[in-house]
């Protein structure tokens, strides 16, 4: 008896000092998460309603009329369009060749963590850096560019890589960078998930006869790679609607430096001239809340088609 | 238990120590990142910025300047800020906060003085001062009659040819835009290449020069005024240099830079006349220059007027001390600046008695230099801004690489720049 009223009147500072722990550690990451991240968010809104021009004070409301230029905005709605192309190119391909690399990583049987290694070493070259390697070594338009030094070994002609609309062989070499640097990234997301995939399921399958090749990954290793395949789709979509580096790297900045960004501007190198360059930090705002919009919905979108989330079949 | 009793002692920390320890550390850290930018002796600092100079002495340079100045004036000092990439975005940042320089070099634009983020300068420029500067320095920094910003040095483009090709095929230096389409056409051969307008084909460097050689304009009044049909022939005989299949395109640099021309990839580039220096070491006196030929009889030879400009922060708490040491520094001291423009790179000295007098600039290609900015150097005006270079790039873009009609093209970017040029006014 004693023990117990003991316990229930110590049980108010108890829950005093879980309180004081809980806020002790809760607080630094809310504070950060509330300077950095919610009250840029919640300024960024407020100027993008907001004619804020060399100011990033919301002195003169404009209403909703920088969505509106945004949107009836010709150069914006082509960098939408850009975008979308450069996606359909990277994403599938993206998706194809890191769940082979997988595989083929998977089954190999000694070196194993040496190959999963060497592939996943371009995550962690920076974008800069690699556009410039594509750029000025492996694509640039003279004969003695390593691409034009191979085509030339079969007897062709060098071809201008970067800088002409018609052929537009420019988004090879966009499209080559970022696969280089993600596909790595994701073959080990996928090799994690051909690591779930139960033994017990292949023995079954080759116990009644199954091809070990086509038939086993066709009605086991794919459907067991799902959500796996789901995330994979989902992440690189993202990370391609916010592509900006290689981009800039390879095409130009555009102003007096290189005129080549005309050819396939992205959303984000247009805001990134209309906030910085230009100052019109209301507009960039604007253009920043619209991607944002975008990539939810079509992320919203692409999850409900393939019914992300569910159990596996 | 002798090592259980020094691991206790030693990493086991009381939650007063912890805070303790944990105050300090973010106070120094806090403490670091405020920077009172005092020198210590000095009754008022001034912060100046520079974008990093690429020329070898440069910075020494600047450094040198500040310590003559508070040489003479023990109350002032002067702390130099030398930055590396991408200045434009650090600048206009810094000045958006109360942090920024007092002093910085920049171009003006029309709503810098909008935002009250520059102070007029019109008390240094006696009238003996703005006489030594030419009409394009001045209209450069000037917005609503004001003067907002002092000219350090000049920075042009030139049309370099090597003497050597065109004299072994038999062409003159191309003054018009024909000769120029068919003299990059004769000297292309093998690997080297007749032109070199940049890795875009001219979208960047041409944007402006060629309808100014066609007589056209951008900016009047405050009014768009290049939709017109010389703009678009001008657009449409840029096309025909790239379809000559003469241009170099995909060089490891750009323009900007005298590589393809110093390493035989090209016969002629468009280059700037910070170059010079480089490529007189690699090509000796085989070089020539001529401006931008003029597009036809109606049009005129051009080449830009660029340059940086030294301004003052309207809310630096120094405004008085800043415009002595600016005075003091581009407009009194003609030794200092002469040094500026002349011994590390290669620039021409905005104030026309020391570009005259310089003994660099007295002959050769840099005499040619100067007499060419002088004589065909035109500049956008402030008011001009990035988004209307992005309107017309495009139009270019669709004209040049994608076969498009000229006319319509114009028209779309000049509606465009017009819609630009109506929120710049707001």
């Amino acid at each position: 008896m004693s023990s117990l009223s003991s316990s229930v009147a110590r049980r108010p500072n108890a829950d005093r000092s879980a309180t004081i722990a809980f806020w002790a550690f809760i607080s630094p990451a809310l504070i950060g998460l509330t300077l950095f991240t919610l009250i840029p968010i919640g300024w960024g809104f407020l100027l993008s309603l907001s004619h804020a021009q060399n100011t990033i004070h919301f002195t003169h409301f404009v209403g909703l009329r920088n969505y509106i230029d945004l949107l009836t905005d010709e150069e914006f709605l082509r960098s939408l369009a850009t975008i979308v192309v450069f996606a359909a190119f990277i994403v599938p391909l993206t998706y194809a060749a890191s769940l082979g690399l997988a595989l083929m990583v998977n089954r190999v049987a000694t070196g194993r963590s040496f190959f999963r290694t060497v592939f996943f070493i371009p995550s962690a070259v920076s974008y800069v850096a690699a556009s410039l390697i594509w750029r000025v070594s492996l694509f640039n338009g003279l004969s003695f560019g390593f691409a034009n030094h191979l085509l030339s070994l079969i007897g062709l002609a060098p071809i201008v890589w970067i800088g002409t609309a018609n052929p537009p062989w420019y988004w090879l070499v966009l499209v080559t960078v970022r696969l280089w640097l993600q596909v790595g990234f994701f073959m080990i997301i996928f090799l994690a998930g051909l690591q779930e995939i139960p033994s017990s399921l292949y023995e079954a399958a080759a116990v009644d006869g199954a091809d070990p090749g086509w038939q086993m990954l066709r009605h086991i290793t794919l459907p067991q790679l799902r959500n796996t395949s789901i995330s994979v789709l989902l992440l690189s979509l993202i990370a391609a609607f916010q592509a900006f580096d290689e981009f800039y790297s390879v095409l130009g900045s555009g102003g007096s430096a290189n005129g080549n960004i005309s050819l396939a501007r992205p959303p984000l190198v247009y805001l990134y001239s209309l906030a910085l360059s230009n100052q019109d930090f209301g507009r960039g705002a604007a253009g920043g809340f619209i991607l944002t919009g975008l990539i939810v919905a079509i992320t919203l979108i692409q999850g409900r088609i393939v019914r992300f989330g569910e159990a596996d079949p | 238990m002798l090592r259980s009793h020094f691991n206790h002692h030693h990493l086991c920390v009381t939650r007063r120590q912890f805070l303790r320890t944990t105050t300090a550390v973010v106070g120094g850290v806090l403490a670091g990142c405020t920077d009172s930018g005092g020198v210590p002796g000095a009754r008022v600092t001034l912060t100046q910025w520079y974008h990093q100079y690429g020329e070898a002495g440069t910075q020494e340079a600047v450094l040198r300047y500040a310590a003559e100045y508070t040489r003479r004036y023990p109350d002032i000092a002067i702390k130099v800020v030398w930055v590396p990439g991408d200045y434009g975005t650090k600048l206009s940042t810094a000045l958006l906060t109360a942090g920024g320089p007092d002093i910085f070099e920049d171009a003006l634009t029309f709503p810098m003085v909008g935002a009250s983020q520059v102070v007029p300068l019109d008390d240094l420029f006696t009238p003996e001062i703005r006489r030594e500067f030419s009409a394009p320095d001045l209209a450069a920094n000037t917005v609503g009659g004001k003067i907002y910003g002092v000219r350090m040095i000049d920075d042009t483009g030139l049309l370099y040819y090597r003497k050597s090709l065109l004299q072994a095929a038999g062409i003159e230096p191309p003054t018009t835009m024909d000769a120029l389409i068919s003299a990059a056409k004769r000297l292309s051969s093998g690997d080297r290449k007749g032109l070199f307008v940049g890795n875009d084909g001219g979208i960047s460097a041409l944007l402006t020069l060629a309808p100014w050689s066609a007589g056209s304009e951008f900016l009047s009044d405050n009014r768009i005024v290049f939709d017109t049909p010389r703009t678009a022939a001008a657009y449409e005989r840029v096309r025909e240099l790239i379809a000559s299949g003469a241009l170099l395109i995909g060089a490891p640099t750009d323009w900007a830079d005298p590589s393809a021309l110093i390493q035989g990839l090209t016969a002629m580039q468009w280059g700037g006349l910070w170059s010079y220096p480089a490529i007189y070491k690699a090509l000796g006196d085989d070089v020539g220059v001529v401006p931008w030929p003029e597009l036809d009889d109606q049009g005129a030879p051009v080449t830009f007027a660029g340059g940086w400009s030294q301004m003052i922060n309207a809310q630096s708490r120094h405004i008085d001390e800043a415009k002595r040491f600016v005075r003091w520094m581009w407009l009194e001291n003609g030794a200092l600046a002469q040094d500026w423009a002349l011994s590390y790179g290669f620039h021409v000295p905005p104030r026309q008695s020391i570009a005259r007098n310089a003994a660099p600039l007295q002959s050769g290609v840099p005499a040619q230099a100067v007499r060419i900015v002088q004589q065909h150097g035109r500049l956008l005006p402030p008011i001009w801004n990035s988004a209307m270079t992005t309107a017309l790039s495009d139009a270019l873009t669709n004209i040049i690489q994608k076969g498009r009609p000229a006319a319509p093209e114009v028209a779309a970017a000049a509606r465009k720049c017009e819609r630009e040029l109506e929120r710049s006014l707001e």
